[in-house]
């Protein structure tokens, strides 16, 4: 991009925010050109999604100023934003799950008239999807949408109120593979038109396939602003950790122990009461990672929470060391040493309003030297809960602040903190490194192959194949509930062979395929 | 088929000021503000609403101040709620206390004086119709404008742009603010809208059904609305159908007694409020089994724009 001759649409000068003690923003200084794709990388907590936030009006800088092609803005709401032609998709959707697609495209419009204008919108609709590449049934609900299609209609969301410059907030994080490559499209067709768009991913190989320049964040300041194509994958990382970042994972080579866990074709049902998992029999090893394959949404979360006593299993067993746990109470798993490390933490993983002690002691209270008879010991609840911040490098305030008051990726950290610092002897982690930046993401899976050293047998179910192939022992691929083959050496397997499974063709198959060719 | 025609018609009468309350309170549930104070708004409404009337001669001055008083009482519950971010069930408890102790002090006074009311003013034509006719179309115009105002409330939350920003405040305010509206302020007007139709309810019972004043004239009436919001999952039509139920096991009850039976007077005036219990403990367990209800989501729980949930 040449940025000298262009007027860029949007500029942000000395741009600086604090939450209480917090200092998320230091005089940061970001622009955007037309059709450009700026992107913005940093560590957890690092303010990426502070500085954007400020961008869209939401919050209010406490320094510093904005220009709207020239024009010194201030934004008091986000309505003010968008009508200067910002929009924001956020790392956490902002639609409204009961209404349907075109209703939530079209809510808050200002020029909308008095009674709505169904045909007309859905026509627009049609209209911006041809366009953008961004298929949408207008007349679903969102709650029916999978994660991907609901980003296409926050997107839409934006470009349906004429958004000149579009800010993504870690788009990438929830996609599969596919989507991604879909997503891509769309921002090379809005870059072509003269938008902007600003991109945050921590994924490296993403950020420098798409983005035309970057601006690396580190504790609130901007590091440097460097062409993207001029960009590798080791000097992103050493700019936004500070240190070398090592991305191979070396991986110790261990005989597997007795059976740990068992499951004997079991059946389960999603909340919605349709079957989600039927069965289903594997089963893992001390000193073992079983990875888990598939695309979102085919049984994976009931799968982790029927192993871990979450969900009413319909039929079959769970065996832990050859006790027979179906039936059990997560509390039961809890005992017998299973530590689960859902995909949601902000749902089953942690409560958003209680402070980083309570949320360490909501799966510990129950045992020494946490408790104390019928007594906490907030003592070493504290004591505990600061050894897990210093040591998975949770980055708060303190340890009596809200967890909801931490970045995402922090959040993430304290959680996996909790499950993996004590001794268990199964691990159920889904998306383990979801939403962690490079160098957190090495540290997660040090700590698993740490744990599985130790003698833990591990279920590892992850959308992103690249992790899921570096880290199992064996790797299985399910779909639709099912397992579609399980394969015994992950290096080996060839994508092209993992992706025929994850779309529903059975190993047996898929082999005499790519034979037949 | 005879004797039903009385007791159907008392029953629409009888439901009427519940169903004003309820559909009420529907709009701000809608908007995520719960709003526990409706028993002490309609018993403000029915005080002021009487006063009001008896001073000035006029019913609908009546009429038109209970709802003035309730739209400033509720905007008190809302600028706690909203603005303050306080504790939902706390402010509404404490508005039912209030409007129970207020209007039994202000309205000593008119304790055992009448007015004359809103009479009755049948539909032409439509009340010949037979069976229907003298059901529905048989009644006061208060009666009319609750058929006129269930069907506007369905449409307008349905199929109007105000609706739309209606229904996506009560789920994700998150949402709403993003989009650009304010949330407080559309919060602050059906908190209000829903505070004057609760005291029209109220002023229903003392300025057209019985045209007098009595202490807890209401007799929990604004806690039974409460509870048909959900028996009528947030659904006007739905609500409007329990609030007749409630008014037609009401006036079946006093036909019971005005008839003599053995059964004790207490027991059969008891009989509405076991019917609410029931149907809610019905429609609880049908819930546990997992049938989506319409219990907008963020309903109860401030919002401020800078903290994350
Ligand atoms: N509403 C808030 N209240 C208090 N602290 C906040 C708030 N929002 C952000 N912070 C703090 O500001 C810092 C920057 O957070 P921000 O969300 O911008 O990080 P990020 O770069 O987007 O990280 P991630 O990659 O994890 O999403 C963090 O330390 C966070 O705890
Ligand atoms: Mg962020």
């Amino acid at each position: 991009m040449e940025s000298g001759k262009q007027q860029p649409l949007v500029q942000m000068l000395g741009i600086t925010k604090s939450f209480a003690s917090v200092k998320a923003n230091r005089g940061i200084n970001f622009d955007v050109f037309p059709g450009e794709v700026h992107t913005l990388l940093g560590e957890n907590g690092a303010g990426k999604s502070t500085l954007m936030n400020i961008l869209n009006g939401l919050y209010q800088p406490d320094a510093g100023s904005i220009r709207v092609k020239g024009a010194e803005c201030r934004f008091s709401s986000p309505r003010e934003a968008i009508a200067a032609g910002i929009g924001m998709v956020h790392q956490h959707f902002m639609l409204v799950p009961v209404l349907t697609v075109w209703e939530n495209l079209v809510m808050g419009l200002p020029d909308l008239k008095a009674v709505l204008p169904k045909r007309e919108v859905i026509r627009k609709i049609g209209e911006l999807s041809g366009r953008y590449g961004l298929d949408v049934e207008p007349e679903a609900q969102v709650w029916q949408l999978s994660v991907g299609e609901q980003q296409r209609v926050e997107i839409l969301k934006m470009l349906y109120r004429n958004a000149e410059v579009l800010v993504l907030d870690e788009p990438t994080s929830v996609l599969t593979p596919q989507e991604v490559r879909r997503l891509f499209d769309t921002i090379c067709q809005m870059t072509a038109e003269g938008h902007g768009v600003v991109f945050i991913s921590h994924k490296l190989d993403e950020v420098m396939e798409i983005s035309d320049r970057i601006t690396i964040l580190r504790s609130g300041e901007v590091v440097e602003t460097l062409p993207g194509p001029m960009a590798t994958r080791e000097m992103l990382a050493e700019k936004m950790v500070g240190r070398k970042i090592v991305f191979a994972v070396d991986k110790a080579v261990l005989n597997p122990g007795d059976t740990v866990l068992e499951a004997e074709g079991i059946c389960a049902l999603n909340d919605r009461g349709l079957p989600a998992i039927r069965n289903l029999s594997l089963s893992i090893r001390q000193g073992e990672i079983l990875g888990i394959a598939g695309i979102a949404g085919n049984g994976q979360k009931e799968l982790c929470e029927a192993l871990v006593g979450l969900r009413p299993i319909q039929f079959g067993r769970v065996l832990l060391r050859g006790k027979d746990m179906t039936g059990r109470k997560p509390m039961d798993f809890l005992r017998a040493g299973v530590s689960y490390i859902p995909a949601d933490r902000k749902g089953t993983g942690l409560v958003g309003a209680m402070n980083l002690r309570e949320n360490f002691a909501l799966k510990n209270f129950w045992r020494k030297p946490y408790a104390k008879g019928p007594f906490l010991s907030w003592e070493s609840i504290a004591g505990e809960t600061g050894r897990i911040v210093e040591r998975f490098g949770v980055s708060a305030p303190g340890l009596g602040i809200p967890v909801r008051n931490l970045s995402g990726g922090n959040q993430q950290r304290l959680m996996l903190g909790r499950e993996l610092s004590g001794t268990p002897d199964l691990i159920v982690a889904m998306q383990p490194t979801w939403g962690l930046d490079v160098g957190a993401t090495e540290f997660v899976r040090d700590q698993l192959l740490r744990q599985r050293e130790r003698g833990a047998a591990i279920l590892l179910v992850s959308e992103d194949l690249e992790e899921v192939l570096a880290l199992s022992d064996r790797l299985a691929v399910i779909h639709k509930g099912e397992i579609m083959g399980m394969v015994e050496d992950p290096r080996s397997a060839s994508e092209e062979e993992l992706g025929l499974m994850m779309a529903g063709i059975r190993r047996e198959t898929a082999i005499e395929g790519e034979k037949g060719r | 088929m005879e004797i039903l025609i009385p007791i159907l018609s008392a029953a629409i009468r009888s439901g009427t000021p519940i169903l004003y309350a309820t559909l009420g309170e529907i709009l701000t549930e809608k908007a995520g503000v719960l709003n526990l104070g409706l028993e002490g708004l309609m018993l403000l409404g029915a005080f002021s609403g009487f006063s009001a009337t008896m001073v000035t001669g006029n019913p609908w001055v009546g009429l038109a101040a209970a709802v003035c008083v309730g739209m400033a009482v509720s905007a008190l519950h809302a600028f706690l709620c909203v603005t303050m971010g306080a504790n939902q069930v706390v402010s509404g408890l404490a508005i039912t206390m209030f409007g129970t102790g207020m209007s039994a002090l202000l309205g000593k006074a008119y304790v055992g004086e009448t007015i004359r009311g809103l009479g009755i003013l049948p539909v032409p034509l439509l009340a010949k119709v037979p069976l229907l006719g003298p059901v529905l179309f048989n009644h006061d115009p208060l009666v009319y404008l609750s058929y006129v105002l269930v069907g506007l409330t369905c449409w307008f939350i349905s199929s109007t742009r105000w609706g739309l920003t209606l229904r996506a405040v009560g789920e994700n305010p998150r949402a709403v603010d993003a989009a650009g509206l304010s949330v407080a302020r559309l919060r602050y007007a059906y908190t209000m809208v829903g505070g004057g139709l609760a005291a029209l309810g109220g002023a229903y019972l003392s300025v057209v059904y019985t045209q007098m004043w009595v202490e807890m004239m209401t007799a929990g009436r604004g806690w039974i609305a409460v509870a048909l919001v959900i028996f009528g999952i947030w659904n006007p039509l739905r609500a409007a159908f329990g609030s007749y139920l409630f008014g037609g096991v009401g006036a079946l009850q006093l036909r019971i007694q005005a008839a003599g039976t053995t059964v004790p007077a207490p027991l059969l005036l008891m009989l509405p409020y076991i019917l609410t219990i029931v149907v809610l403990v019905g429609i609880s367990v049908r819930k546990g089994k997992g049938i989506l209800l319409g219990a907008p989501a963020s309903l109860g729980q401030p919002f401020h724009r800078e903290e994350r949930d």
